[in-house]
Parts: C-alpha cells; structure tokens; sequence
C-alpha cells in the first residue's frame, strides 16, 4: 500500500511538470523511480521507455508500464491515474476561462517563455535515455543510424523500431 | 455549437476515442484530428486547432488533455471521463501484456538482444524529436541559452524537476519578454 502511494505522490508531481508533453518529464521520471526510490535499475528504466513505444496509443504508456513493473495491475492504474489526474483538473479549470485569455499579452509572453525551456527538457530526455541505451560501439550505431532516419527521411518510425529489434534478435546488436 | 456539427453522446465519445488510441502509434495526434474534424465534424478545423492550442500549452499529454477538454464541452465531467477512458482503456491493457510478455521472455538472449536495439531506436526518436523541436532556437540566442541552462539543470546537475521548473518558467518569460526581439 505504501508502494501504491509513494507512486501516486511521484506521477501527480510529474503531471503537472509535463509542459510540452509526457517526453519532457523523463529526466524527473527517471530521477525519482531509479534514483530517489530504487523501483527500477537504470537500464530498465530504459527498457521499459523503448517496450512504451511499442504499444500504440498517447505517448505516455511509459507511465503504466512503470507502474506495471514496480506494484502489478494496482501500480498500472495508481500511476495511469496519478499521471492525469493534476493536468485534466487544470484543463478542466482552464478550458473555459482561455478563450477569454487568448489575445492578451501575458499569455503569449509566458508561451514563449516555456518553449526554450521545453526544448531543454527534452534534450535532457534525449541524453539520459540515451547514456542508459548505449551499451556498446554497436548500440550507438543504432542510435546514430535511426537518428538520421527520423530527421531527415519520412520512413515510418515503428518500421525503424521493428528493423532494430529483428537486428538484435539476429545478433547483430549488443 | 452550430446544428452542422453534431453533439457526440457519452457512448460515442468513448468508442471514437477507443479507436484512435488503438491506431495511434508514437502519438496520436493526427489521429485526433482526422476523427474529430474530417470523420465525425464534432468541430471544425479552427476549433480543434484553437483547443489543441491549450492543451499543448498546458502539463500534461496534449491529447490526453484534449479527451479532456473535448469531452467536458459536449457534456461537462462526465464526457471528459468517457473520452479519457476511451483514449486510455486500449493502450494501457497492451502495454500491460506486453509487459508481460516482456518479464516472461527476457532470459532468452535473442530477447535481450532485440530490447538492446529496440531500446536505442527509441532512444533516436526522443533523440530527433528534441532536435526538431530546437531547431528553432538557433536563430534565438537568448532562447537558446535559456534551453541551455534548462538541460544543464536537469541532464546533469540532476536538480528536481519540481524546484528548477517554475524558477526557469519565470526567468524565461521575464528575460525574453524584457530582452526577446
């Protein structure tokens, strides 16, 4: 029960933290679940990130899967409902009040605020995912190649992540 | 809401919403718009970009947020919660099996070797998407100090989250409101 709770307090905290969505919390996600609580090893964490995408839906799946592993279907729901709860209050709260706001100068001014510090966050997300990813010369190539994919072909991302997996199954990665 | 664009009922919130989170791999954004827009005209282009807007500005998934604020303006609490629970009921009962079926697999090594590879492709996607959303900031070199010293807090001072955010929300604002353009 104390697990339960402990996961709730941690994913209500991070909910209301994900500006510019779930990938923005990772680094804090990361934090608590391995380093401040010890649910998870660091590699696993990792793991689970890349099982997350597997599955379809909002990119936030990382968040049941946590709580899958760390306390069974409880910790899946505790977490699922933790992580939305905080956020879809304040959307709830808001929705109605922002189109009144929508033209006035503050509320530009602090979209463009946030948006550099977005942008950091997931930079943070990108290098902490991927030191924990990185096992080897050959992990980095993957890294490196699927990168490349991503940004400058439109070749369908879970193709890449497909191709990946069948690589490593085969032995060729790792 | 004009009589051309239909008031969904509870039933057909939940089972639109079932469907995109079904179909949407690595977002489902795009999803949401087709459905909400083209297929059902629950609203139009500019209402959905309008409300999309928010629910990118605000924590929290963006469609997730949008099942929220979608729902709950058809039909207040109780349609946010049938969108939400139509978007989250499918995905969470995969990733849940597939977890499972992770934990049952996970000795054999071709198993291992695959996650190895999968988990750094998935490592490159976080990767590009970062890099696609910073690319604005070459142009911007305040901003871009600013997305600096956010990953610099975060990636390896390691501060909390909780603490560094609303400090470097604020400075931000203020620095680019006083010194952005």
């Amino acid at each position: 029960m104390s697990t339960l709770i402990a996961l709730a307090v941690v994913f209500a905290e991070l909910s209301l933290l994900a500006f510019g969505g779930t990938n923005s919390i990772l680094p804090e996600m990361q934090r608590q679940t391995v380093e401040v609580h010890h649910w998870l090893g660091e590699h696993e964490f990792a793991a689970l990130f890349a099982l997350a995408q597997a599955a379809p839906g909002p990119n936030m799946m990382v968040v049941s899967l946590i709580g899958w592993r760390v306390a069974g279907l409880a910790g899946a729901l505790t977490t699922t409902a933790a992580v939305a709860t905080p956020s879809s209050v304040l959307t709830l709260l808001v929705s109605g009040a922002w189109y009144r706001f929508r033209d006035k100068p503050w509320r530009k001014a602090l979209q463009t605020g946030l948006m550099p510090v977005t942008a950091g966050l997931l930079m943070a997300s990108a290098a902490l995912l991927t030191t924990a990813t990185t096992l080897d010369w050959t992990t980095a190539a993957v890294t490196v190649a699927a990168t490349g994919l991503f940004l400058f072909t439109r070749f369908n991302p879970l193709l890449a992540l497909a191709a990946a997996a069948v690589l490593g199954a085969l032995g060729f990665v790792a | 809401m004009s009589d051309t664009h239909p008031t969904p009922t509870l039933a057909a919130l939940f089972l639109n919403f079932f469907t995109i989170g079904l179909c949407g791999f690595g977002g489902v954004g795009p999803w949401a718009r087709r459905m909400v827009v083209e297929q059902r005209r629950w609203m139009s282009a500019a209402e959905f970009t309008d409300m999309l807007g928010l629910c990118q500005f605000l924590p929290g998934g963006n469609v997730m947020n949008l099942t929220i604020a979608l729902g709950a303006r058809f039909h207040g609490i109780p349609g946010a919660i049938a969108a939400f629970l139509g978007l989250m009921t499918g995905p969470v009962a995969i990733v849940i099996g597939l977890g499972a079926i992770y934990d049952q697999y996970a000795g054999l090594p071709a198993v291992r070797h695959a996650f190895a590879a999968l988990a750094a492709a998935a490592s490159a996607l976080v990767i590009a998407n970062a890099l696609k959303i910073a690319e604005p900031l070459r142009k911007r070199p305040l901003a871009a100090a600013v997305a600096t010293v956010t990953f610099v807090t975060i990636a390896l001072l390691r501060l909390p989250l909780l603490a560094a955010l609303p400090v470097l929300a604020l400075a931000s604002t203020a620095l680019l409101w006083r010194f952005g353009r």
